[in-house]
């Protein structure tokens, strides 16, 4: 990304796409170097929404630090929220209630299906298909609804504490996630009829932006982006936490290695969290919802890394502690900036069509690159 | 009976009995002029409103419903809208390009609509190339496109452009051809004449499979030319912005919104007149009174519904399929299209010169 631009030869003509730009789905600038249609460089610029998330959290103590990821990639809010509550609570050596586990999964893995259901409706949307993008947020709203019921938001979500979760879950719940998985299962095959099965859809994923396993891995590519590549990289499956190994669910992998491998990657992806739901809609133990913790939480003197399996990626999260009541440095490794970086090897003699569907299928979510 | 071919013989007939030949032929002038111009507007508002809906019940929404009842003078006010904004020129623009674009845009959606017959006995100019005229006048488009492509000093405009011209020139040849398949078996270039010739069925029904194919390679052909999704690589709005009218606003880009409106009408009246009979009723061969009821039914209602099905179905292609790549776009055109065209052309001709047609 540092490196310096090339000198453009002649015919060659360097445009800016972004950082306002409607594919870019943020405030990404890409500089590309094309020849006619034809992308010879893509150069990434970032810093536009950099808020210096790191940087706050070391000003802020162990309880209230979780809340300020929730703005780094705010389409898994609760995902990020869950990394950091694992980390603190690697630290501090907290058990966590049975019933705050399940509940903490059920919570991700819905996240999981909203995050992926914009990302259908946004990846469709920069093929040039409108409709689908109404479509999934029908059912986004669903999810979104059954959030701000127990968590009291819609977005940012703001519901894990270190030891467990901050509230009871809402009456309803089960009734509504169950309404959900329905509605889920029904709408889901025609949206597949509609984007997935439709040729130019296909023609125009197929073979573009073709990333290796071995490029997937140099490039520190993880989640849905790698898998795509059949890169083994799901952490629930890996280092799972929580009660993921107790469950019944697969790793996606498709090795097409290709945009429409990793479109299907996705797809698939909630689906096999549909079942993870459905495991544990019936079976949420009763307990307590929250381990009893002191007060003020002070992390032992030492360096605590934990790492969870967001909707994009790895989320590592790596606290270093001098033993105060606020952490010494924090470090998010975040699944979008290492993604993003494989772009300009995909994107090299693609059009700039491809370029767009290549982004998509990045599933790019622009605050979460730049923290 | 009542009609607007008679209305407009009773007219044409006062005028001449009222003042010199000259005189009332400068007066018709100016009445079809205004009625072209009224026309137009009247599409304009129309059509932006119906896409609005459209789209609005394909992705469950309610769409414009606020202004006026149902929301009906929306696009009066959104008129009204671009009509007060201010129409940048960016600095470093050919500014006489890129004030003239617009104004071929629009003339020649408008020199198009001369030769469409909107009812029985009721069109501007019954000219015995119409046909050729309207192919000959839709490239002229392209030009407008390029030059407003060039002519903004944008990067964006000036790729939005080239697409474009590379897409209309293609399709224009399979739009072209699948037209000569009609025209073949009508035997006229003549609009009224194309018309007559379906009195005893639509071409669609009665020209066999190279209608049929000819009809289908129309419909994608014309969805093409007027930019329309899935081939609105010229606007292209995930990956140019707004592709070659990127830098225009206030009445300027409204004349290029208007225009490609315009145009969906005309190749969609174009389509209706080949295919679907234009303004001639559902007759069924040698069924009489089967044809005498349909022919109750007036014939400018007949034309204006066949038009507005063939809209309705190129506005179902916009909110449903996404966009193809430029060279799958071309690939499409070269590879595909042309070639099924041309033999479809053949086998017309052999059908027409057999009578093998109903």
């Amino acid at each position: 990304m540092l490196e310096e631009v090339s000198a453009v030869d002649q015919g060659d003509m360097i445009i800016n796409i972004g950082p306002q730009h409607p594919s870019t789905h943020g405030v990404l600038q890409l500089v590309v170097t094309l020849n006619g249609e034809t992308i010879k460089k893509v150069e990434p610029h970032l810093g536009f929404i950099h808020r210096s998330i790191e940087k706050m959290c070391e000003s802020l103590t162990y309880r209230q630090f979780i809340y300020v990821t929730s703005r780094m990639d705010y389409l898994s809010s609760h995902i990020n929220n869950h990394g950091c509550a694992l980390c603190v609570e690697k630290g501090m050596q907290i058990e966590i209630p049975d019933r705050a586990k399940v509940i903490r999964v059920l919570m991700d893995e819905l996240t999981r299906i909203a995050s992926h259901e914009l990302w259908w409706g946004a990846m469709a949307m920069d093929l040039g298909a409108f409709t689908p993008f109404f479509l999934s947020f029908r059912e986004r709203e669903t999810i979104t609804d059954i959030m701000e019921d127990t968590c009291g938001a819609r977005l940012t979500m703001n519901y894990i504490v270190p030891g467990g979760v901050m509230a009871e879950l809402h009456p309803d719940f089960q009734k509504k996630v169950k309404a959900f998985i329905k509605l889920f299962r029904e709408k889901a095959d025609q949206y597949n009829e509609l984007v997935t099965g439709n040729i130019i859809f296909q023609s125009r994923m197929k073979n573009v932006g073709v990333l290796s396993k071995e490029d997937a891995i140099s490039y520190g590519c993880t989640g849905p982006t790698a898998r795509g590549s059949g890169v083994n990289c799901d952490i629930r499956k890996l280092y799972p936490y929580e009660i993921y190994d107790q469950l019944k669910f697969d790793e996606v992998i498709e090795t097409g290695c290709d945009s429409f491998s990793r479109y299907l990657v996705r797809v698939k992806e909630m689906y096999q969290s549909i079942s993870i739901i459905e495991q544990l809609i019936d079976n949420i133990p009763e307990g307590d919802f929250q381990a009893k913790t002191k007060a003020v939480l002070k992390l032992p003197k030492g360096e605590f890394y934990t790492r969870v399996e967001t909707a994009r990626g790895e989320l590592g999260v790596y606290i270093v502690s001098e033993g105060a009541t606020t952490p010494y440095r924090i470090k998010f490794r975040s699944p979008g900036f290492s993604n993003l970086s494989a772009l300009n090897h995909m994107a090299k003699g693609g059009k700039i069509g491809d370029l767009v569907a290549m982004m998509g299928t990045l599933d790019l979510v622009i605050p979460d690159i730049d923290r | 009976m009542w009609s607007l071919g008679n209305i407009a013989h009773s007219i044409d007939v006062w005028l001449n009995q009222t003042f010199s030949p000259a005189l009332a032929l400068l007066i018709e002038f100016v009445i079809v002029g205004t009625m072209a111009i009224s026309l137009f507007a009247v599409l304009g508002l129309v059509l932006v409103f119906m896409e609005r809906k459209v789209s609005a019940y394909m992705q469950i929404r309610v769409g414009p419903n606020r202004v006026g009842p149902k929301g009906m003078f929306q696009t009066f006010a959104d008129t009204i809208k671009l009509l007060l904004k201010e129409g940048l020129t960016p600095t470093g623009s050919d500014k006489f390009l890129f004030n003239l674009a617009p104004v071929i845009a629009i003339i020649s959606a408008m020199l198009l609509l001369a030769p469409i017959a909107f009812a029985k006995d009721f069109q501007m100019w019954d000219l015995n190339i119409g046909v050729l005229y309207v192919s000959a006048i839709s490239s002229v488009a392209v030009i407008s496109i390029l030059m407003a492509g060039w002519s903004s000093n944008n990067k964006y405009s000036l790729l939005g452009a080239m697409r474009s011209g590379a897409q209309i020139v293609s399709y224009e040849l399979s739009a072209g051809l699948s037209i000569l398949a009609i025209i073949v078996l009508v035997g006229s270039l003549k609009m009224t004449d194309i018309v007559a010739s379906q009195e005893t069925g639509w071409w669609l029904f009665k020209g066999h499979i190279p209608a049929l194919i000819a009809f289908v390679i129309f419909i994608i052909a014309a969805t093409a030319e007027t930019n329309r999704a899935p081939f609105d690589l010229a606007e292209a709005e995930s990956e140019l912005t707004a592709g070659f009218h990127t830098e225009y606003s206030g009445m300027r880009f409204a004349l290029f919104f208007l225009a490609e409106y315009v145009n969906i009408f005309i190749v969609c009246a174009i389509g209706a007149t080949l295919f679907l009979g234009g303004w001639m009723p559902f007759h069924i061969g040698q069924w009489t009174a089967f044809n005498h009821v349909m022919d109750f039914i007036p014939s400018s209602l007949w034309f204006f519904g066949k038009t507005f099905f063939l809209i309705f179905l190129i506005m179902w292609f916009r909110w449903t399929f996404p966009r193809l790549r430029v060279d799958q776009l071309l690939n499409l055109e070269w590879k595909y299209l042309l070639p099924i065209s041309m033999f479809n052309l053949l086998l017309a001709t052999a059908i027409a010169i057999l009578g093998w047609h109903f």
